[in-house]
């Protein structure tokens, strides 16, 4: 008898059940596919990336271009070297960096370790405005005002030179580098603090020997994705660095980064389907391998070597 | 322990505290006299062609004539083109992820690859819109190729920043609805949505911002750079602000680079009026609540 009001019951329910499962199910399915968009991108990507180069590698080998040490398939006399491309690109990744891993980390822990909170409700806002700004503004202000102040230090410099470019991707990722060591300097705990000061340390003592060690891998995660994002950079180091893919070191001269190469490409009139056109492909191509690395090893620093307290 | 030799050279060490401080506190500053120095150099280079015409003349090739009306038109589409597309798919991913996502190789997958795509070059969004909106899809040099391909740069950024949001959302909200027999989409729509929303818009205003200073993916999807009519459709051709700064700062003549620092001003006025609408926005939504 029980059994029987039971079953009417689950029977009486099961149009509007059955329904309600069929907009449950479907909704899930709709955000599924929202979230499989971001799969699809990537795929995309990479897809894109290898198609298009694998036309360019049929007819310029693999070894030529990854150890050339001449780019210039715009000119008659067509070399495929990547090297000097890759070294514009890492003098600016090397400028930049000097400058912004020891002002970031400086800050970061000005704001983690000495400033009040009255201070730090001040100065991170204007870090955010600072990491805010578009960049080709970056471009602009390296172009009109840091290169002319480097032409007076040192005459003779051209007006594209490296170091301009260097300078202003440094002061883009200060911010990067600071709020990331700020976040893993702030998670040290107290308790360890406390520990060195109670043996005798000064503040300084205990920052530099306790806190930025025990924070070593989230620093060192934000600086590998300060690079990360410096070797990414675009319009300031097309506007400020140059068009001129050469093997040097020197921060005085024109160079051209990987990325301002793309960018040179397809300003131009180069047809679409040609080698030269190819070559955007094949460098975008390196340049988004370094980058992904990059930002994998920085993941996998975070994972591996966080130190886990509590 | 030989403790007579042992000196704690306390005055050393002091000193050496101050000193550490002060370059720390220099550090600190050093970003933000940076700021303000390309703020002021920036507004007091442009501020001479700042003028009603300047916002309403299109480009020209006689710095006295030009202005930035197609520019500012075309940030104006593309932003809007950019939200609709960006909006739904990122917080429908989010929701996803956080709501219904079993844990499982796939889910995490679908984690770790927006954390990577967050840090890939604009660049390479700009050669991937190139090959699939403008040619393959057949999109051309629209802003709808524009739009597509911002949308698919910033999403990463929505969908982090509206799963943040979601997650936030305190526990006994859900179980509450649950408890009242609500279906699992029943309590996302009517209670954490609500909640969460104050977050999720703040975010993606902040990942538009963003998308409406890109210049290099805008570049390779081929805009073009002197457009003197505003865009009528999303297939239009379109330039926007930072090409167009872009174009005038690279040219040779110091006029150029003088309309290029007003042309920034604007932008600089625009992302501040973003920026502040999506601090409001979240105080108004929050005391809604």
């Amino acid at each position: 008898m029980r059994g029987r009001i039971a079953d009417s019951l689950v029977a009486s329910d099961l149009t509007p059940h059955g329904k309600r499962r069929l907009v449950e199910g479907s909704i899930n399915g709709v955000l599924f596919l929202c979230g499989l968009v971001s799969v699809l991108t990537t795929v995309g990507i990479v897809v894109v990336l290898i198609t298009e180069s694998a036309g360019f590698f049929r007819e310029v080998s693999i070894v030529e271009f990854l150890t050339g040490t001449q780019w210039s398939p715009m000119y008659s006399d067509q070399q495929f070297g990547i090297l000097p491309l890759l070294n514009g690109t890492l003098i600016i990744a090397l400028g930049s960096s000097l400058i912004a891993l020891p002002i970031g980390l400086g800050s970061a822990i000005y704001l983690s370790e000495y400033a009040s909170e009255g201070v730090r409700k001040r100065v991170k806002p204007a870090l955010e405005v600072l990491a805010g700004i578009p960049t080709v503004v970056y471009g602009y202000f390296a172009l009109t005002l840091i290169t002319p102040v480097i032409r007076t230090v040192f005459p003779g410099t051209g007006i594209f030179n490296a170091a301009s470019g260097a300078i202003v991707v440094g002061i883009m990722i200060i911010p990067m580098v600071s709020s990331l060591s700020e976040d893993a300097l702030s998670a040290v705990p107290r308790s360890l603090r406390a520990a060195a000061y109670g043996i005798g340390a000064t503040k300084v003592e205990v920052v530099t020997r306790v806190v930025v060690p025990a924070s070593l891998s989230g620093v060192a995660a934000s600086f590998i994705l300060a690079i990360s994002r410096a070797i990414g950079e675009t319009m300031a180091v097309t506007l400020a660095a140059g068009a001129t893919p050469r093997m040097t070191l020197s921060f005085l001269e024109s160079i051209q980064t990987m990325t301002a190469y793309i960018v040179q490409v397809s300003l131009g009139e180069t047809p679409h389907g040609t080698l030269e056109y190819r070559t955007i492909f094949a460098v975008g191509l390196v340049l988004f391998v370094i980058t992904l690395l990059m930002n994998l090893l920085s993941q996998q620093i975070t994972r591996r070597f966080r130190e886990q307290y509590e | 322990m030989n403790g007579e030799h042992f000196s704690p050279r306390l005055a050393a060490r002091r000193r050496n505290g101050t000193i550490f401080k002060w370059l720390c506190f220099g550090a600190t500053i050093f970003a933000i006299v940076m700021l303000v120095i390309l703020l002021v150099d920036v507004t007091s280079d442009g501020l001479r062609w700042l003028s009603i015409d300047f916002l309403t003349r299109y480009p020209s090739r006689i710095p006295a004539r030009a202005g930035i009306k197609s520019a500012i038109l075309g940030t104006l589409w593309m932003m809007g083109l950019t939200a609709s597309i960006s909006f739904p798919l990122g917080v429908g991913a989010a929701i996803y992820l956080e709501e219904y996502a079993p844990a499982n190789w796939f889910s995490r997958l679908l984690q770790t690859n927006i954390a990577n795509l967050a840090g890939v070059p604009s660049i390479v969004y700009g050669i991937l819109g190139l090959t699939v909106f403008v040619r393959f899809f057949g999109f051309q040099r629209s802003v709808l190729a524009g739009a597509a391909t911002l949308s698919l740069l910033v999403l990463p950024v929505v969908i982090i920043a509206s799963q943040e949001a979601i997650r936030a959302v305190p526990r006994s909200l859900r179980e509450g609805a649950y408890g009242l027999g609500a279906t699992r989409w029943q309590m996302i729509r009517h209670q954490v949505l609500p909640v969460a929303m104050p977050g999720i818009l703040t975010g993606t205003i902040l990942s538009l911002s963003r998308a409406i200073g890109e210049t290099a993916p805008l570049i390779m999807i081929g805009a073009l750079t002197f457009i003197a009519f505003p865009p009528t459709s999303p297939m239009s051709p379109f330039t926007v602000l930072p090409i167009q700064i872009f174009n005038w700062a690279s040219r040779p003549q110091a006029d150029f680079h003088d309309l290029a620092a007003a042309a920034i001003v604007v932008l600089l006025v625009i992302l501040l009026a973003m920026n502040a609408t999506a601090i409001l926005l979240r105080n108004r939504l929050r005391k809604q609540l």
